[in-house]
């Protein structure tokens, strides 16, 4: 029984290790913000100014904020659409054929790709491509950003809705069938409205990717410190913010940004566990 | 094919095979008829084809990709592989092992959930007569009529499965296909349920795969034994339980498998 105590040990030990690693992330992120916090108060949040010369100092989350809530958001809408009949293609219209095995391995293919290709990808083939419609100058923005963000989380909101949808026992897709429903009522009037909660979380959990993403967007988003003012225009993300300046930051500049750092945290926790619990309750 | 609509029975199987991979026959060339207004009861140990058969009645079997069907089932002299299936599902009405009523649908609208499936409309009082006298048939109106508007899932599983059969019967269909409707709920429930049974078979014909030859015993008119795919015997139920021509069926009933 002595190798089961030690075990034991072993594993507490670990976990506790994870624990204590995680609360100090968070200690040290909050430690870090305290300054920006002192000298600006809650002001630090909701104001959109940035200006970094020496002597005039002004720090303002507002805009990355917004960049980040708006090019997650806009993503979420691109992606909804396109994973929602996905997972209802591999996970019930094509259940079980080769057909959706191949799709499905497409989808986790796409889910691995680095994000820093996504990033070249966005800056060598798409943004020619938006710059060819005439509606943007550069190509560079919050649109051209939501919309390889939107690509980026299509396999993870997919491949959870599938998952979702192929929960759904077959005993009540039988009880319509059998009830002279077709497929496509069995689909709208039994599949979709038992995993509704889920397939919402798992929309839910693909927002709180797309808040965190930072290199591909970073490559395209334009890094504005300013509100962005449409959706072609040049923006950053609270993510894309911190890539591009910590490594010339000190001093309040520095804590600024560790402030934002902090508040991407709290948002992306927040979003997450909001998924996770609507995750919990359908299961 | 449409042969003399037969008055007796209601159901006529016709050298009926059915293969889930090519050449592997869960069902081998069944011929037999079903009479109408009975309980016939459909026996044999796991894996020998019930269950595909009695799904072949309502074409459910066909939810199998790549199934192979040959030979014909006439339902009322019409053969059901030339109806639409929702026409015959709505003619022969299903109910599962498990009770499996919509968790998203109140009590009310699972009865009428055969309605709104295939979005037909009607009067709310049209709807309200329709529940009462399902929920009655089943003997469940009593125990439900102050809770209409609460979830099914509610309910304790026998209560399920009658109205599971509400459900089923609310189209009014001819034949009710059962596939072992007892098999997951306790003695008084199953008891319940095989007194609704014997009540049902005044209104429809009634078609029961089940595991247990007790029941079978008691509540059939007709029993057929199955056996690896084959319709080994099939008769009136006194007479197939207490004197069996087969040496199989034999077996079958005094315990030696299954």
């Amino acid at each position: 029984m002595a190798g089961d105590r030690i075990t034991k040990a072993l594993l507490f030990i670990s976990s506790l290790t994870i624990l204590l690693l995680s609360a100090g992330i968070i200690l040290s992120l909050a430690g870090g913000a305290v300054p920006a916090f002192k000298e600006y108060g809650i002001g630090f949040i909701t104001s959109t100014k940035w200006n970094p010369t020496a002597g005039s100092e002004e720090y303002g989350a507002m805009s990355f904020i917004a960049g980040t809530v708006i090019t997650s958001i806009l993503a979420l809408i691109i992606c909804i659409p396109m994973a929602f009949s996905t997972s209802l293609f591999i996970a019930e219209y094509y259940r079980g054929t080769r057909t959706a095995g191949i799709l499905r391995s497409l989808v986790d293919l796409l889910a691995g790709i680095p994000s820093i290709v996504y990033g070249f990808w966005g800056f060598y083939a798409l943004r020619p491509l938006l710059v060819s419609t005439g509606l943007t100058d550069q190509g560079f923005g919050i649109f051209t950003a939501s919309l390889v963000l939107a690509i980026m989380i299509v396999p993870y909101a997919t491949s959870l809705s599938a998952e979702i949808i192929s929960m759904v026992p077959s005993e009540l897709k039988e009880a319509a069938y059998s009830l002279g429903a077709t497929r496509r009522e069995v689909i709208f009037h039994v599949v979709i409205p038992s995993a509704r909660s889920g397939i919402i979380a798992s929309f839910i959990l693909a927002l709180g990717r797309a808040l965190g993403e930072t290199m591909a967007v970073t490559m395209l988003i334009g890094n504005a410190n300013i509100m962005p003012r449409g959706l072609f225009a040049p923006g950053n993300t609270m993510a894309s913010v911190i890539a591009n300046q910590f490594g010339e930051a000190d001093g309040l500049k520095m804590s600024a940004l560790i402030a934002i750092g902090l508040l991407l945290f709290l948002i992306t926790a927040l979003v997450n566990a909001l998924g996770k619990m609507i995750i919990k309750r359908f299961a | 094919m449409n042969d003399t609509p037969d008055s007796e029975h209601v159901l006529t199987i016709k050298e009926l095979s059915i293969a889930y991979e090519p050449g592997r026959y869960a069902v081998n060339d069944v011929s037999a008829a079903i009479r109408r207004n009975s309980i016939t009861a459909i026996m044999g140990p796991s894996g020998c084809g019930k269950s595909t058969l009695l799904r072949a009645m309502n074409r459910m079997h066909e939810l199998y990709p790549n199934i192979e069907t040959k030979g014909d089932i006439l339902l009322d002299g019409q053969s059901i592989f030339s109806m639409s299936v929702i026409e015959l599902r709505r003619k022969v009405g299903m109910v599962f092992q498990r009770p499996n009523p919509f968790p998203n649908m109140t009590i009310y609208e699972n009865v009428v959930a055969g309605f709104s499936l295939n979005d037909i409309r009607m009067k709310k009082s049209q709807r309200d007569d329709i529940v009462e006298e399902a929920l009655r048939n089943v003997a469940l109106w009593d125990e439900v009529k102050e809770s209409l508007y609460r979830k099914g899932t509610f309910l304790s599983g026998g209560q399920q499965q009658r109205l599971c059969v509400a459900r089923a019967i609310a189209f009014n269909p001819e034949v009710l296909l059962l596939d072992e409707p007892t098999s997951a709920l306790d003695p008084v429930a199953t008891s319940k349920i095989e007194d609704l049974l014997g009540e049902l078979k005044k209104k429809y014909t009634l078609v029961l795969v089940t595991h247990n030859m007790s029941q079978a015993a008691r509540i059939s008119d007709d029993s057929m034994f199955m056996y690896l795919g084959e319709l080994v015997e099939s008769g009136r139920t006194e007479i197939l339980f207490t004197n069996p021509k087969d040496s199989r069926t034999e077996a079958y009933l005094t315990g030696k498998f299954g």
